[in-house]
């Protein structure tokens, strides 16, 4: 089996938001819609402050609140665990929008776009069937069905890998298979200290966010 | 809440007051059809006191559905009985209908009360709406479940008091039913607002203890008061009694809307460890 994961390292992270503005193109999200977002924190207090930058979006989860609450079925998870919603199901309610306790999800109930008019790339890329609907980050699902289908390894292939992922100038963010103990992914996770957003609430996420080396290699 | 770090939690902006109408007019309905069911009622007051109770379930259903996005997809909220409480609240919508209309038509008092069954489940459901959003602190407190489903029997035992004084005045079982129905809600809220204290945020804390401030004074306290007062001063009672209902009616109705509107604040993002940089 395969489950599909992301991993964020925050010691990494610069907050250019290179991620946030590659999944709006490469998913053509209108203005107000970021399917993948980076918070800027700030922690602590002077001289002693720190700056934080989180990766966030939808977090695939194990269990996902919003695919029990939904009404119509049009939010499923897959076999390899990935969190979609069929456009042409959803009813709009937003009830799984407010059962996400991530925030992940959006719906816009009217066009928009950044300046207006749309640009020719947002009117190649606009999508009536994402109107009034829910919509959140898919993890690229399309590229991975596609790389998969050519013989690509997501995570590894920039072909098959998702666009937040692909565009990363830190290499902060990583893609792959969790049930795989030689992925990119399963590595890091080995070789790190972790943790998952919201873990309290057992949604089990598949984003991870690394914090610091394993006590044992601390000093590697 | 907690000591992680992370950006404070804010207001939903999903759900606004048409969700909100959906839970006050649909629990009252819900809760009015229980209240007749029990009182016996009979005749035209059945078919009135029925008819009323429905029309308001299908006003919050009505709101509701000017608030979803394809409103012409609604009959899509049939397909997950599973594991959505929004499909099993429509289903036991359906039947509350279905039962209610054929009470109404033979005036049966039998059917009425097969149709209270389902206006039960029909609250319950509403309970479980609420409880299983897990991105709202406030909401997903199991004590929610039983404050929503007990604010629904006390806001129809209210609305049917209310509504029997212009006929008569109500009996004494129903007067019974209406204060049993008054204690087990602030008996819901006292638990409820324990577990919430927990969970919630303070500004969505402060919203609720308004709200239920109003419930316990105005919603309770004074309707008892009033009920008893009635009790031994009956030339007052058409008065008061009225009053009374109104009061435990309104009362859980602006519970409703703030638990909606004010108290449903998500719980931001937390980071249990901050990132280790640099060498050490």
């Amino acid at each position: 089996m395969t489950r599909w994961a992301m991993v964020a390292d925050l010691r990494r992270c610069v907050g250019c938001q290179t991620c946030t503005a590659s999944c709006k193109q490469a998913n053509a999200t209108p203005p107000e819609v970021q399917w993948r977002r980076v918070l800027d924190m700030e922690v602590g207090e002077y001289p002693a402050v720190k700056r934080v930058f989180v990766p966030v979006g939808c977090m695939h989860c194990d269990e996902p609140p919003c695919m029990h609450v939904c009404p119509s079925t049009a939010t499923k998870k897959r076999p390899d665990g990935i969190v979609t919603i069929d456009y042409e199901l959803c009813i709009g309610c937003s009830y799984c929008a407010i059962a996400c306790p991530y925030q992940a999800r959006y719906k816009t109930d009217r066009a928009s776009f950044a300046y207006g008019k749309a640009t020719v790339q947002e009117t190649q890329a606009f999508n009536p069937k994402r109107l009034a609907v829910a919509t959140k980050c898919t993890f690229c699902v399309d590229r991975i069905d596609a790389g998969l289908a050519k013989g690509l390894t997501p995570g590894i292939d920039p072909e098959a890998t998702p666009a937040c992922v692909n565009s990363c100038i830190s290499q902060t963010l990583s893609f792959g298979d969790l049930e795989d103990p030689h992925s990119n992914v399963s590595q890091l996770l080995a070789e790190n200290q972790t943790f998952r957003m919201h873990e309290e609430l057992g949604t089990g996420p598949g984003f991870y966010y690394i914090w610091d080396k394993k006590q044992g290699d601390a000093s590697a | 809440m907690n000591d992680n770090f992370g950006p404070k939690p804010w207001h939903q902006t999903n759900w606004d007051f048409r969700a909100a109408f959906n839970f006050m007019f649909g629990s009252a309905g819900a809760g009015l059809l229980v209240a007749v069911a029990i009182s016996g009622a009979a005749g035209n007051a059945l078919r009135a006191e029925m008819l009323l109770g429905m029309a308001l379930i299908g006003a919050g259903l009505l709101s509701v559905w000017f608030e979803i996005g394809r409103p012409l997809r609604a009959m899509n909220v049939g397909f997950n009985p599973f594991t959505s409480w929004m499909t099993r609240e429509s289903f036991a919508a359906g039947l509350v209908f279905a039962l209610g209309l054929a009470a109404v038509w033979f005036a049966s008092l039998h059917l009425a009360q097969a149709a209270a069954l389902a206006a039960l489940v029909f609250a319950y459901c509403q309970g479980r709406i609420l409880q299983a959003a897990k991105g709202i602190p406030a909401w997903r407190v199991p004590a929610l479940i039983w404050l929503v489903f007990t604010t629904a029997l006390a806001e129809g035992a209210g609305l049917f008091v209310a509504l029997a004084v212009l006929a008569d005045t109500p009996a004494r079982g129903a007067l019974g039913y209406f204060s049993l129905a008054l204690i087990a809600r602030v008996l819901a809220w006292s638990i409820y607002r324990g577990g919430v204290a927990k969970a919630a945020v303070r500004p969505a804390l402060a919203a609720l203890d308004r709200a239920g401030k109003m419930l316990v004074q105005l919603g309770t306290v004074a309707p008892l008061a009033l009920l008893l007062v009635g009790w031994f001063v009956p030339e007052v009672a058409r008065v008061l009694m009225p009053l009374a209902g109104v009061a435990a009616l309104a009362t859980g109705w602006q519970f409703k809307f703030v638990l909606i509107t004010r108290a449903a604040y998500n719980q931001g993002f937390a980071l249990p460890h901050l990132p280790v940089r640099g060498t050490r």
